[in-house]
């Protein structure tokens, strides 16, 4: 074992990785195994460690499957040993090699410096942060303009904010807290990106300074807790920000909403009928175990059929949005990899759903392409909880 | 080799432009400024070009908008010194040879023997920021070039794109100002922790300069958003209505029969 601690691979990976150093490892491969990209990298997780004790670090550096890994969290939920190969290892492992001068892809690059300029992820002005509430019909607090207490902080992150499909899911959940009669507010322009659950990628002094930003803002502000519609957001609030300090009463939509289903049972006078499907994501599903509270929303529907695909829950397969995925498609498809997103509308048509629930904003634009490419475009609908709730409850947006 | 890069800052064409109560000039205050895409080129070029065959980088940079993030990122990356010229004007970006005399003060002191410039901005496309620097410096220019190459004793080889997509080598005798429209490779990524840590770090060098500003022989009346010419006809209604009157216009304008 002290040599191993002293080949220069090995000792990276034990500093780097917190809980079970990684020289723990008994090369089992039950990671490799169940990484739904691991037959396309040159270095699937197993590897990785194998390559870092043979003292091949520079060569894990530099392969292009350094940057294939779309964070789904399954080899560390699987491994025998615990280790935290999707939270930890990975971006550890990118951090490096970026401190070493090599190049993440290009389109990656871009999103991390639209995060550093402009402090969100689209590269869009952050005059426009509130663009989506330009249609709202309740009222909103902006609480960069009128400081208040609240209940519910609403942060209303990257795509939420300003991708007009999850506009539309965003306006409807402005909706349905109003109609609990939450006191809630946004932080209007002043809202920058929260990061992301692995700690964006391995960009980690990107991560630090929104961490110190945030918590800056934050900190202004009086609430009782966060609530973020972004499974990415929440998993970086929940998990990471509080390694920097920065300690917030945070949930997601799904679990806030699930808590106060009394209250919206009611609402939920006009049937939805279709059969619907849920695809657990990995923020909240595998990585923070939450898989019965969007079912009990969905169940709530009248008119709502839920049916299960087969990979579900802890075994559900990843969009492939996560791990800086949502930027990574052309890469990943370059060396050998697929759209995991394709893979999964197919899955859920399967199973005979019209309708394809999601409860992270990123899938609604990435399974609806899927749609399209898989022939499943009118057949197989991509629909958030919000909005199946919203047209229940008849407050849904009206779209042709 | 020495090298000095100029640096400058442009308007951010993701905020919106506004025009300021003169109603001849941009409204400074609602623009946000980033690096001009051909001095981050020159730059990336410099760094390959040290990489190669060793030598220092001076970043000069007029003080204006938001450079000192800019700056930042280019010790981040590799510049060995920087150098910032103050500037009080607020609300006025330096004009093209009010710029150059500033600049021009400022990198003879330095005593680069290559200059590198961005060969034109999005604010500024007649790219005259680096043949005027060129002309202040009494130094040979040469622009639009795509790549540079270190060369055989005090010479560089630089390559430039011309019409018809011809390329020529050149070998450049150094000193010399060399205007970029493109590195050998895209500007390199630099992680965020590497700017906080040269943010910590750096030391700006200060360049007053007395330069001798010429006043401006051309003056801006008016600066407008572009108006509608009225050539345009938007196509609204139903899909079918849309797709019979597209077809109208076809048949008009005898593109189908
Ligand atoms: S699953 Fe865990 S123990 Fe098995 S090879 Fe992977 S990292 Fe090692
Ligand atoms: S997190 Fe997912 S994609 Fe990344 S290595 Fe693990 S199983 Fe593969």
């Amino acid at each position: 074992m002290t040599t191993l601690q002293t080949d220069p691979g090995m000792e990276f990976l034990a500093q780097r990785v917190d809980g079970d150093p990684a020289f723990g490892c008994i090369q089992c491969g039950t990671c490799a195994a169940s990484c739904p990209l691991g037959a396309a990298m040159e270095y699937p997780p197993r590897q990785l460690i194998l390559q870092a004790r043979s003292g091949n670090l520079d060569k894990i550096l530099s392969s292009p499957s350094l940057w294939m890994c779309v964070g789904c969290h399954t080899c560390s939920s699987r491994c025998p040993r615990g280790i935290e190969l999707a939270d930890d290892l990975w971006p550890a492992l990118r951090d490096r090699a970026m401190q070493e001068g090599i190049q993440p892809p290009a389109e990656l690059q871009e999103t991390f410096q639209n995060i550093f300029k402009y402090g969100n992820s689209l590269g869009e002005s952050a005059r426009k942060r509130l663009d989506w509430a330009k249609e709202l019909d309740v009222p909103l607090r902006d609480l960069s303009k009128e400081p208040t207490a609240v209940e519910v902080l609403w942060l209303v992150c990257d795509y939420p904010s300003y991708y007009p499909r999850n506009q539309v899911v965003t306006r409807d959940f402005a909706r349905i807290l109003t109609a609990l009669g939450v006191r809630w507010g946004v932080l209007g322009n002043k809202e920058k990106a929260v990061g992301d659950c692995d700690r964006l990628f391995g960009e980690e002094g990107l991560f630090e300074m929104l961490v110190e930003n945030n918590k800056k803002l934050f900190d202004k502000h009086q609430f009782e807790k966060i609530v973020t519609l972004d499974t990415h957001s929440y998993r970086a609030l929940e998990h990471f920000y509080p390694r920097y300090g920065a300690e917030y009463p945070v949930e997601h939509y799904t679990t806030f909403l699930a808590d106060r289903l009394d209250l919206l049972k009611p609402l939920l006078t006009k049937p939805v009928k279709a059969t619907v499907t849920y695809h657990d994501n990995c923020c909240i599903g595998r990585r923070a175990g939450i898989f019965d509270q969007p079912r009990m929303l969905l169940e709530a529907i009248p008119g709502v059929k839920l049916v299960e695909m087969a990979r579900n829950r802890e075994n559900a397969l990843c969009c492939g949005g996560g791990g800086g995925g949502m930027w990574l498609d052309g890469h990943i498809v370059e060396h050998g990899g697929q759209r995991l997103s394709d893979q999964r509308v197919r899955q859920a048509a399967e199973v005979g759903a019209e309708v394809l629930a999601v409860s992270c904003p990123l899938e609604l634009s990435r399974f609806e392409d899927s749609t399209k490419v898989a022939g499943l475009e009118n057949k197989l609908l991509v629909r958030d909880i919000i909005e199946l709730l919203a047209e229940s409850m008849d407050l849904g947006e009206k779209e042709k | 080799m020495n090298i000095a890069v100029v640096v400058r800052q442009v308007p951010d064409l993701v905020e919106p432009l506004e025009i300021d109560a003169s109603g001849a000039a941009l409204d400074v205050d609602e623009v946000e400024f980033l690096i001009n895409e051909t001095d981050d080129h020159a730059l990336e070029q410099a760094l390959l070009l040290k990489e190669s065959g060793g030598g220092s980088i001076t970043v000069v940079a007029i003080d204006f908008g938001q450079v000192d993030d800019v700056l930042y990122t280019a010790a981040a990356k590799g510049a060995d010194r920087i150098v910032k010229i103050p500037y009080d004007d607020d609300d006025r970006p330096p004009r093209p040879a009010e710029a150059a005399a500033m600049i021009a003060e400022a990198v003879k002191d330095i005593d680069a023997e290559l200059v590198l410039v961005g060969s034109s901005a999005h604010d500024e496309l007649e790219g005259v920021l680096a043949p005027l620097l060129a002309l202040k410096l009494e130094l040979p220019y040469l622009g639009v070039i795509r790549g540079v190459k270190p060369g055989e004793g005090g010479s560089v080889t630089a390559f430039k794109e011309f019409p018809g997509a011809a390329m020529a080598q050149m070998n450049v005798k150094l000193p010399a100002v060399l205007g970029i429209l493109a590195a050998d490779q895209p500007p390199r990524y630099v992680p965020v922790s590497r700017i906080r840590a040269a943010m910590k770090s750096t030391e700006f060098e200060e360049k007053e300069t007395a330069a001798a500003v010429p006043e401006p022989n051309v003056t801006v009346l008016r600066m407008h958003h572009p108006e509608p010419s009225g050539r345009a006809e938007m196509l609204t209604g139903s899909e079918d209505e849309v797709a019979a009157r597209l077809a109208e216009i076809l048949k008009e304008k005898g593109v189908v029969q």
